[in-house]
């Protein structure tokens, strides 16, 4: 009952409707963000003009998958391959789930992209390679036949063309709508790489946040290099599901980049700024062969 | 008309039953001879998974196989059958000794999934099941994958990069669970019942998917000891046996081919 005692007192001659609105700065609702790390309030151009980092502690937010591949491959190299095979272009609906074409239709919108991963060929640091990004707007970068279809497609040009691969993971795993049929992509896109090892090929992988699930056990830890991004989560079961299973909370840091380091499950943390780079020498180091 | 509408998850709850086979079951019907080999030399030895040799009819086999167990503590012990990653590398272990000795390798399929839990994150459960998919891709001797029960996920399918997927009728393979499925799109596992409908799980439905390639009919009782249960093993001892003779005399670049184009299809 005391609110507004001691304010003046209002009369329509000051505040006509729509007036109050018009007279505070306007703040578009997107156009400020909080880091999770830091908890510092950040404007939002300043990550984007800063590869997605907090300018204040270096928190690594989620890329776009064109805005990476623009950090990764040397400008105006990437080219996107296309499949030839038959009707995998884009997803369908394999196993009738309900509701999946909405999904689909819905995290097409999300993404800009028609499914949750970019593959193609580039050059980093002037050297050629075939490249691809996950996409966490894709449907939580879920992988389905199309996915599974393109990895594998990339792996076996890769081996035609005698070029190294380079990946980006982030995936929250198989993706369910597509039933069994996701699951055999694990083994389809597993196959595809052994073969390019054989080959005597390199294929580096970077782990970004998150990346669990079937994308984690199966082409996320089959790289001869395996790199990861500071604090991302890298597991196979997620965090709820183990919590809800053994019934207690989690210790802070695991399933992290820096744990998995620790326990020798990664070759290295790579931070994003670093990474082409780091990707250049790498890929340096594997194509000036010795003959003997 | 209730059991109409949800027969898959029918089947679900046929492959959890208790007192059916588990994999231990089989490798005592199926394989005589046979010696157990424990331990993966790096971590430890995984109780969910029972590995060794064995003879199937005349033919030396190597045998990998996912129990459940049949008591309480057997089951405690073997964890439920949801192996850590010392289970998928002992696995592996025993099916690179396969390779080298060229015998055949026999896995027996039956886990809700591989364990989510602190230790298995931590010795790498993920790197463990991805690299049983890559070398299985490429062993140089033939595998059958026989799923008795529940076929769960990516802990299931780390046993089951084969030449050969056999299901028993009331096994199940899926890439989650019901619960699990239903959990997560309607945040309710109450509706598993439709979840499984969904997620054509069933033996019948994953032969019509092409996963998997024989479906092995069970009798209407289906428990471990009974004299029903002998008459499937006889049945399948046959099939396995001819499976392998046949497999065995393909030039083996050409088993490797039809087995990556096997998973190819996809």
């Amino acid at each position: 009952m005391y609110r507004g005692l001691f304010r003046k007192p209002k009369n329509t001659l000051e505040i006509r409707d729509g007036e109050m609105e018009l007279s505070r700065p306007h703040i578009a609702d997107d156009a400020y963000m909080k880091c999770p790390d830091c908890g510092r309030t950040l404007y939002v151009q300043d990550v984007q003009d800063n590869l997605d980092l907090c300018p204040d502690c270096g928190h690594h937010f989620k890329m776009k998958v064109r805005r990476r591949v623009e950090m990764i491959a040397d400008e105006g190299t990437f080219t996107e391959l296309t499949l030839k095979s038959k009707n995998r272009a884009r997803a369908e609906n394999p196993i009738d789930f309900p509701e999946y074409e909405e999904k689909l239709a819905a995290a097409a919108r999300k993404s800009g992209e028609n499914e949750g991963v970019l593959c193609g060929t580039a050059k980093i640091g002037g050297l050629d390679t075939c490249l691809f990004v996950m996409d966490m707007d894709f449907m939580m970068g879920s992988m389905g036949t199309v996915v599974g279809e393109r990895l594998t497609g990339l792996f076996e040009y890769a081996v035609n063309r005698r070029l190294p691969v380079v990946g980006y993971t982030v995936s929250g795993g198989a993706r369910m709508q597509e039933g069994i049929l996701s699951l055999m992509q694990m083994a389809k896109v597993s196959g595809a790489v052994k073969r390019h090892s054989d080959a005597g090929l390199l294929y580096v992988v970077v782990l970004t946040d998150p990346t669990t699930g079937g994308v984690t056990a199966s082409f996320a830890m089959e790289g001869d290099v395996i790199l990861a991004e500071p604090g991302a989560l890298i597991g196979f079961a997620g965090p709820r599901v183990i919590e809800q299973t053994i019934l207690q909370k989690l210790p802070p840091g695991f399933q992290r980049a820096e744990l998995l380091l620790k326990k020798g499950f990664v070759d290295d943390i790579v931070p994003r700024k670093e990474q082409k780079h780091y990707l250049t020498n790498l890929l340096g180091l594997h194509s000036d062969r010795i003959t003997i | 008309m209730e059991a109409e509408k949800f027969r898959a998850y029918q089947r679900v709850e046929a492959a959890r039953a208790k007192g059916r086979p588990t994999g231990r079951d089989y490798i005592e019907n199926l394989i005589s001879d046979f010696t157990e080999f424990h331990g993966d030399r790096r971590f430890g030895d995984d109780k969910a998974i029972v590995a060794g040799i064995g003879r199937l009819k005349n033919m030396p086999v190597t045998v990998i196989a996912m129990d459940k167990g049949r008591t309480t503590k057997e089951k405690v012990g073997n964890n439920f059958g949801s192996p850590h990653p010392e289970g998928y590398r002992k696995a592996l272990r025993q099916m690179k000794l396969a390779e080298k000795f060229h015998r055949p390798v026999l896995c027996i399929v039956d886990t809700s999934g591989a364990y989510p839990g602190i230790g298995a994150e931590e010795r790498g459960q993920g790197q463990a099941i991805a690299e049983n998919l890559m070398e299985m891709m490429t062993l140089k001797t033939p595998i059958i994958s026989l799923f008795i029960g529940e076929g769960g996920s990516g802990g299931a399918l780390a046993l089951a990069v084969a030449d050969r997927i056999y299901m028993m009728e009331n096994a199940v393979y899926s890439v989650i669970s019901p619960e699990g499925c239903a959990s997560i799109l309607w945040k309710d596992a109450k509706r598993m019942k439709e979840a499984a409908e969904c997620l054509k799980l069933t033996a019948q439905d994953l032969k019509e998917l092409g996963v998997a390639d024989r479906v092995i009919s069970e009798p209407e009782e289906f428990k471990a000891g009974s004299r029903q249960a002998k008459r499937v093993y006889y049945t399948l001892e046959d099939l396995l046996y001819e499976e392998f003779q046949w497999a065995k005399q393909r030039p083996v670049e050409q088993l490797l081919e039809e087995r990556y184009q096997r998973f190819r299809k996809f």
